[in-house]
């Protein structure tokens, strides 16, 4: 049997023959399709500048993403707690959902300027909606009997929900956030796309303008490493604290 | 102790989508007693104490529940219901002591120990229940229902994931604790009703029962030939062929 790093190192090897491949037979010129061996070239000689670049985007990215998970956090709590706030609310947000975001990008610039803020406001916009509805989905549908038993209790509301209500629907919340893991990176890199200085997405806009296409290539490598490092972060701290136990045990 | 538990009377008939699930019938569940219901599977005793409870909301319900004291039911109440209904991310005795996490009164570890220990599951208090065996999960149950201190007790086949040796302590155990206590428990164990009902009903196709108990107070000698006398003719009674 394969083990998985055989079969994660074994697809990175097909991918850069293919590409390799690509560049040799179709006999591409390095400023559209530089080979990898000259990609991997740049990123050596350029790591300082690319690592600089990429420190400043994962900030905004790890910002986005706590501050949307927290923010989407509470807002389906309290979805979840009032009726009447669902009312208003949510036609609101499947509204907000219809706006592409890039829409929003150049207004973000406007009001909060050009540096990190503008691009932590993007990551967390495109996180936003898909946390919140995970867990609000999840908050919604705690199994009648655990509330029955609540109830019998004596539980009010408030002690229901934070006693049954989160902690069964902690899985689902985890799945939005698995989710922000990978769009998070997106947003940041549309947001440095519509003005930045700084950035993993300035540096590949920068470079591509100036033809250093192999450099545009590198970046573009490293903002999949990390995107990849992310989510594969997000993935265990959530099997470790929020999924484990109560995805196993649905009461009978 | 508390106040005194009330008798409580369910006099109606209850359908699902205009399906018959039991009655008209008539079920009196005395004051401070141990009342049993039994009966096949599919009769609708579940149905029955769910809406004693106050948590079904299935089933149309025609007819009254009352208390003799004319009090409501909520708030005095404990259910064990079928299922065990732990809370998979709370250990042992955090499930046995949910209930007052969920009131927000002091957390009793004291008592919550001391019926993990009659329970026979000290051992297992830091645990989470997927560590558990079907029979460990109910007794969990069982210890947070009887850490409830309710006047009135709901109890589903309660004893129903035991062994033979682990189900006569546990009866033993729970006839102890609520002694004095309205209690009614559902079962389709003719040996467990023998042993422990001051009354004794069979829910059947037809409607309710009452069966004579066997003289001794609860809980009876399992070896006390009386006691299985009146198993054996529960038995034949829940065998004669339901008439259509």
């Amino acid at each position: 049997m394969m083990t998985r790093a055989f079969t994660i190192a074994a697809s990175t090897v097909l991918a850069l023959v293919l590409w390799q491949g690509l560049v040799t037979l179709a006999d591409l010129p390095p400023f559209i399709l530089p080979d990898p061996v000259r990609v991997f070239e740049t990123l050596w000689k350029s790591r300082a500048l690319i690592a600089h670049h990429a420190s400043i985007t994962g900030a905004e990215v790890l910002l986005g993403l706590a501050l949307g998970a927290m923010l989407g956090g509470f807002s389906a709590i309290g979805l979840a707690a009032s009726p009447m706030a669902r009312r208003l609310i949510r036609p609101m947000m499947v509204f907000s959902q219809s706006i592409p975001v890039f829409a929003l990008a150049p207004i973000l610039t406007l009001w909060l300027g050009y540096g990190l803020w503008s691009k932590v406001a993007m990551a967390l916009l495109i996180i936003y909606f898909p946390v919140t509805s995970a867990f609000f989905d999840a908050l919604m549908r705690t199994p009648q009997h655990w509330l029955d038993l609540g109830r019998i209790m004596g539980a009010n509301r408030h002690r229901l929900m934070w006693h049954i209500r989160v902690p069964a629907a902690l899985p689902g919340f985890a799945s939005g956030l698995r989710l922000a893991a990978v769009y998070a990176p997106i947003g940041a890199i549309i947001g440095e796309w519509v003005g930045a200085s700084k950035g993993l997405g300035y540096l590949m806009l920068l470079a591509n303008g100036r033809a250093k296409i192999d450099l545009m290539f590198a970046a573009l490598i490293v903002l999949a490493v990390l995107t990849l490092l992310l989510h594969a972060g997000v993935d265990r701290a959530c099997r470790k604290w929020l999924d484990g136990k109560a995805a196993r045990h649905e009461p009978a | 102790m508390h106040p005194t538990p009330p008798e409580l009377v369910i006099d109606g008939s209850a359908r699902i989508d205009g399906t018959p699930i039991f009655g008209p019938l008539r079920l009196r569940i005395p004051a401070g007693r141990w009342t049993c219901l039994l009966g096949p599977s599919g009769v609708g005793k579940t149905t029955l104490l769910r809406l004693l409870a106050g948590v079904d909301d299935v089933s149309d319900f025609t007819g009254t529940i009352s208390a003799s004291d004319g009090l409501p039911l909520p708030g005095r109440m404990a259910l064990m219901a079928q299922g065990d209904l732990l809370m998979p991310w709370l250990d042992v005795l955090g499930n046995v002591t949910l209930g007052a996490r969920l009131r927000g009164t002091p957390v009793d570890r004291e008592r919550a120990f001391a019926m993990l220990e009659r329970v026979g599951l000290t051992d297992h208090a830091g645990k989470t229940p997927d560590a558990l065996s079907g029979g460990q999960r109910q007794r969990v149950a069982l210890a947070r229902t009887l850490m409830e201190d309710r006047p009135i007790v709901l109890l589903d086949e309660p004893f129903s994931a035991l062994d033979a040796r682990t189900r006569a302590q546990m009866q033993d155990l729970s006839a102890e604790h609520l002694a004095g206590r309205t209690v009614l428990m559902v079962t389709h164990d003719p040996a467990e009703a023998a042993r422990l009902g001051d009354a004794i009903n069979i829910l059947s196709e037809t409607g309710l029962a009452e069966f004579p108990p066997p003289h001794g107070v609860p809980p009876r000698p399992v070896d006390d030939s009386k006691t299985l006398a009146a198993q054996g003719r529960l038995l034949a009674l829940l065998r004669a062929p339901a008439i259509p």
